[in-house]
């Protein structure tokens, strides 16, 4: 136990010392995590509202199977990716294979799903409410997208956040598809394993205390958004 | 569209509904009915509760397609709106839920804030632009979905028991503003289940039981004389099954 707290002590001397690796790492992590999360978000939100509203066949298919990618593992995610962009993949030209940008991808393909199958939830609830009216005042199906997307925006927040979460949090895809290369690809939760089986205890338990309290804050903020709007919106 | 007077010079088609019925799940709900509606008359559908009123006004307003017989604008489909029983308002500001509608129908956006107040000018409504349009009591909320459908400038306005959640206060505003719509020359086709209401606003009445139309006829007949024993028994009160 001594040696735990002493390895406390030591991680908050690195958090509050700004230690620059510490600094880099988080950055990087923050830098990944968000870029996927925005594209799963411009994707997700627009596929789930379609989904929502058009019928066509293979619909249930397609909406089971987004439900079900919602619990795909990440090592599976980080393996497809992997073979997508290893050199003798389909996209092994492009060189992108332990790049921070593998990463967002292979962030992506966990986010896409969460983010999509629970807004399809969230719109298609809102929808049975106003169709008639959006209907009657004679907007396409297309048209109501828009609509639809902002008026669901206080439960798509948690939607999103819900991505934002999972991203941050995962380490088996960005460790297959990034590598951990100290300085290149290396993140919050890449760098707690590796310092943790090194046996660099402070480092590590700094870094887990950035990541809680950096996905603490994030919902902070989202709740605090949500509270406000839904007491002015009703 | 600035000027008005050529709009409600145009005739307003006639409405005719040709061996129209609605079926669900292997169960006729509606029909089959004919019916013509024409000129700028307040028609009061009317009968007890699953008569298919409902039904009958948005097939009409094309919410739904009917299973067998067609739905035919003589000529051209115009301008309509719709109020619900139970408004449905966007989560925005009441001005917003107005300018909304008007993007919707593609008023250029310099005009929009203005019209929408007028609107809320109109309906009594102009205190409470700022305020959140789900948080408006059920009244005002009816009156908002009134200047929603003024704003639409509709030729042919469908509302769908527009006052059975109202208080007394409300429906007098709901059904002073159904009278501003019909001054406007708007055709004016509303269900409501109250005798009393009926007999303030109606030019005619179609009474409906289960599913059937029994009368298509003016107010006044249908109130002293009806032809069927089921419109005899609810005007008079019975109940009628």
């Amino acid at each position: 136990m001594p040696s735990d707290s002493g390895a406390f002590v030591t991680a908050l001397n690195l958090i509050l010392g700004l230690d620059p690796d510490l600094l880099n790492i988080v950055a990087l992590s923050l830098q990944v995590s968000l870029t996927a999360v925005a594209l799963a978000t411009l994707i997700g939100l627009p596929l789930g509202a379609a989904l929502a509203l058009w019928r066509f066949p293979g619909h249930g298919v397609l909406v089971v199977a987004l439900n079900a990618l919602m619990g795909l593992p990440p090592v599976v995610a980080g393996l497809c990716v992997y073979l997508l962009l290893s050199r003798a993949g389909p996209l092994g030209e492009l060189g992108l294979l332990f790049t921070p940008t593998a990463m967002v991808v292979a962030q992506l393909v966990l986010v896409l799903p969460i983010i999509a199958a629970l807004a399809r939830q969230q719109v298609e609830e809102l929808h049975q409410e106003y169709r008639e009216q959006l209907t009657s005042l004679g907007l396409s199906r297309l048209r109501m997208i828009p609509t639809l997307l902002w008026d669901a925006r206080l439960g798509l927040v948690t939607v999103v956040l819900a991505g934002f979460g999972r991203a941050s949090a995962e380490v088996g895809a960005v460790m297959i598809v990034g590598g951990n290369i100290d300085g290149v690809t290396r993140v919050m939760t890449t760098a707690i394993v590796l310092e943790t089986s090194k046996g660099d205890l402070p480092l590590a338990l700094g870094l887990g205390i950035v990541l809680l309290g950096l996905v603490a804050l994030v919902n902070a903020g989202a709740y605090l958004v949500g509270e406000t709007s839904r007491r002015k919106l009703g | 569209m600035n000027d008005m007077t050529t709009l409600s010079i145009t005739e307003t088609p006639a409405l005719e509904l040709h061996g129209v019925s609605f079926t669900h799940r292997g169960q006729r709900l509606l029909g089959p009915l004919d019916l013509r509606l024409t000129g700028c008359r307040r028609t009061l559908v009317m009968g007890p509760n699953g008569a298919g009123k409902s039904l009958l006004m948005r097939l009409a307003h094309g919410l739904l397609a009917p299973s067998a017989g067609r739905v035919d604008w003589q000529g051209r489909t115009p301008r309509q709106a719709m109020v619900f029983q139970r408004p449905v308002l966007l989560k925005r500001s009441a001005l917003a839920n107005l300018t909304y509608a008007l993007a919707v129908n593609g008023t250029p956006r310099p005009e929009r804030r203005a019209r929408a107040r007028e609107a809320l000018e109109r309906f009594g409504l102009a205190a409470l632009e700022k305020r959140p349009a789900r948080v408006l009591s059920g009244g005002e909320q009816q009156r908002l979905a009134l200047a929603r459908a003024w704003l639409l400038d509709p030729e042919v306005l469908f509302l769908d028991e527009p006052t059975s959640a109202l208080d007394p206060a409300a429906i007098k505003a709901v059904e002073d503003a159904v009278q501003e719509f019909h001054c406007r020359g708007t055709r004016i086709l509303m269900s409501s289940h109250d005798l009393h209401q009926a007999r303030r606003l109606a030019d005619e009445v179609l009474f409906l039981n289960a599913g059937r139309l029994i009368e298509h006829t003016d107010a006044a007949t249908f109130f002293t004389a009806p032809a069927s024993k089921e419109a005899r028994a609810f005007i008079r009160g019975e109940l009628v099954l």
